[in-house]
């Protein structure tokens, strides 16, 4: 899976070239086709999947509902998960798979802020900005942590991070005396439900914040361009003065904030958590919107937007499938369908099959 | 590198110990193994026979495995009653084992038997694959006692279950959801752990009543496992597609609690006055206080405290008392937002 990073795209552009092809060299090319596909399934098997209306809830609010919306809400966690999750696949060339146990950490300790230590709270015993802000300066040191190990002790990023894999839930549980803290505040939902007089979720407009504040720094620092050539090649990054270890630490300190904000999403959903179950298998999800987003998991050159849309493209599958009443114990099956494709598609040798595929007959074409 | 690596490993396993433990000093207490060996001869039909009580002033080695306590409220009342009746000061030396995967579970039931722990306390995660464990603690003389769950075995393998009736308790949620009245039920049903004695037993009650009644109907089936952000999205889902539903009967509380937050945000009514009757499961405080305020309808008790009465039979297994029947069911009374009162909530909540 290592290749299309190695040998970077072509800039040169050959207007002669067939479409098909030019087409599938774009980066975003599979996850554009896999939305493109689950939008006409749906419209074919049933528009009315596209609604999206205005209802009162029952706070008194108008708010929009319809599956759009929800896609666009419940992918919040991924979506955010995904963008840190890029950054940390292209500077070490592994994944974090202790993203869902490091989200309980980080809602466990929003949770027992905001209640004082109480089980059931009814107003909030600090300041909500506060709470989240402590959440996050925990799991940027989980994520600091992680990003030693790999940075600083070579070990595989998978292995490193199967330690905080493992305890995370015990030390989320930990952190509450085992306890399952309950908020009745309704202030505390507002991130993870509705503001008030505001139609769209509030998870959605978090999510923009941070889209917006990666698209900033992205542009605005050497950040990209620093986990790129370390990604690709750590010993000449090093002898051009950037410091490897440094920036692989960087990118894991950013996916533990990201954790803090996925997991402050969620629990003030509900306003409670379930250790155990909580954004359980997320990390797989999320490492699969980075690969659907046509990004090499061996690191180096990465597109968080295309991460972005992947986790989109995740979610609209999810709920395409909880629509047609699919069993969701069977939805990590179709999941598992879509990985299968993905790792054949971006396989070298179906790449260069498919290439030729649309070659051949712009060749006879020719002759 | 490498040794590099088998430190983390090792660190890890370390973390996650000490993150589980609670006093985990295994079971191999001396006086304890004499105890159990003499046992051992006495054969099958442990119930009927009289156990060898171990030396006076001695410990009782225990050995609990239970589910992981943060799966839901109900299992963290279970878990902190049994770690607070089995303790030094009540004569017992425990060792305790949470996991949610029974093959895990049952490996260290294994273990403990060989650690030849007195009795061996057992909630199992699924219901089928413990043969080998219960013919094993039978060979070594080990009791076993089942607690909160029931697995599929002969009566003889085990001295006694305290467990909860699960599907008693369908049976009493779906019965008084049949003396509502309605002239339709449209239901969303949202499954717990698939294979787990409670969505089974739960599950079972409300399939009956659907496959038997024309005017009962699923709107959807689904397992959320326990998980209160899936239960909301089932519930989502449906509301989106814009088919009618009158009922929710979801297999505990946490799941309750996700599916009205999404009726909530559709601006669907529910509870006593409302369009959508909730039904929830468990021993949750604020569930019952949920119950109290109207908001939900019903909720199924499944009562979590069974330590006191293992507790009992220990006790009396010990003096030569074997229990008088082998299976005990906890009475598990459902409340209705009609009838609860503040000290229903005061007595059961947890």
């Amino acid at each position: 899976m290592s290749t299309p990073v190695k040998n970077p795209e072509t800039q040169v552009k050959r207007p002669d070239e067939p479409l098909f092809k030019r087409l599938t060299r774009q980066q975003l090319f599979i996850p554009v086709a896999a939305l493109v596909l689950l939008v006409l399934f749906n419209l074919i098997a049933d528009p009315s999947f596209f609604a999206v209306a205005l209802k009162e809830n029952s706070l008194g609010n108008l708010v929009l509902t319809g599956n759009l919306i929800s896609v666009l809400d419940n992918a919040s966690e991924l979506v955010i998960l995904a963008i840190g999750m890029t950054l940390v696949t292209a500077s070490s060339g592994g994944q974090d798979i202790s993203v869902g146990a490091t989200m309980a950490i980080a809602g466990s300790v929003i949770l027992r802020m905001v209640c004082g230590g109480q089980v059931t709270a009814d107003t909030m015993q600090m300041n909500l900005l506060l709470a989240v802000l402590i959440g996050i300066v925990v799991t940027a040191l989980f994520g600091a942590f992680n990003g030693t190990l790999v940075a600083y002790f070579n070990i595989q990023p998978m292995v490193a991070t199967l330690i905080m894999y493992t305890a995370g839930r015990s030390i989320a549980a930990w952190i509450n005396n085992n306890q399952l803290p309950i908020i009745n505040d309704l202030a505390f939902k507002y991130a993870g439900t509705f503001l008030p007089g505001i139609p769209v979720p509030t998870p959605i407009f978090i999510t923009i914040l941070v889209i917006a504040a990666f698209w900033l720094v992205l542009k605005f620092t050497n950040l990209g361009l620093y986990t790129q050539s370390v990604g690709i090649n750590p010993n000449s990054s090093r002898l051009n003065g950037i410091n490897p270890q440094m920036v692989k630490l960087l990118t894991y300190v950013i996916l533990g904030v990201c954790v803090a904000v996925a997991g402050f999403i969620r629990v003030s959903r509900s306003g409670s958590i379930n250790y155990s179950r909580i954004a359980e298998n997320i990390e797989m999800d999320a490492i699969l919107a980075v690969a659907l987003g046509g990004n090499a998991l061996s690191g180096g050159k990465f597109n968080i937007y295309g991460s972005i849309l992947g986790a989109y493209v995740i979610q609209f599958l999810t709920t395409t499938l909880y629509k047609y009443d699919v069993p969701s114990t069977a939805l990590p099956a179709y999941k598992a369908v879509v990985v299968i494709l993905l790792v054949v598609l971006s396989a070298p040798v179906v790449r260069e099959k498919l290439a030729s595929l649309g070659k051949a007959p712009a060749a006879k074409e020719v002759s | 590198m490498k040794k590099i690596l088998s430190i983390a490993l090792a660190a890890a396993m370390a973390l996650s110990l000490a993150a589980c433990g609670g006093g985990n000093n295994g079971g191999n207490g001396s006086a304890a193994s004499n105890g159990s060996s003499g046992a051992a001869s006495s054969g099958s039909g442990a119930a009927s026979s009289t156990p060898a009580p171990a030396p006076s002033g001695d410990l009782i080695t225990v050995g609990v495995i239970n589910n992981d306590p943060n799966e839901s409220g109900y299992r963290t009342a279970n878990d902190a009653a049994m770690r607070s009746t089995f303790t030094e000061e009540n004569g017992y030396k425990a060792t305790f084992f949470n996991n949610n995967d029974a093959a895990q579970q049952i490996a260290t039931a294994q273990q403990m038997i060989q650690d030849e722990v007195d009795f061996l306390l057992l909630s199992p995660a699924s219901t089928t694959g413990w043969d080998t464990v219960l013919k094993d603690a039978q060979d070594a003389g080990t009791y076993v006692i089942l607690f909160d769950r029931m697995l599929e075995a002969d009566e003889s393998m085990y001295v006694a279950a305290v467990v909860s009736d699960m599907a008693a308790e369908g049976e009493t949620a779906v019965n008084w959801l049949a003396d509502q009245g309605l002239d339709e039920y449209n239901i969303i049903h949202i499954q717990g752990l698939m294979g787990s004695d409670a969505q089974v037993g739960r599950t079972g009650a409300l399939d009956a009543k659907v496959n038997a009644e024309a005017n009962w109907n699923y709107v959807t089936q689904q397992a959320a496992s326990w998980d209160e952000a899936t239960a909301k999205t089932i519930v989502e889902s449906v509301i989106n597609s814009g088919k009618s539903f009158n009922v929710i009967y979801a297999e505990n509380n946490g799941m309750a609690r996700g599916a009205v937050s999404a009726l909530d945000n559709a601006g669907i009514t529910h509870g006593k006055d409302g369009d959508v009757i909730i039904i929830g499961f468990d021993s949750d405080t604020w569930a019952m206080e949920s119950v109290l305020n109207g908001s939900w309808n019903y909720m199924g008790l499944c009562n979590p405290l069974q330590a006191e009465v293992v507790d009992g039979i220990i006790k009396d297994l010990m003096n030569g008392t074997a229990p008088a029947q082998k299976v005990i069911y906890n009475p598990e009374p459902g409340f209705d937002a009609a009838t609860i009162t503040q000290a229903d909530v005061d007595t059961y909540g947890t």
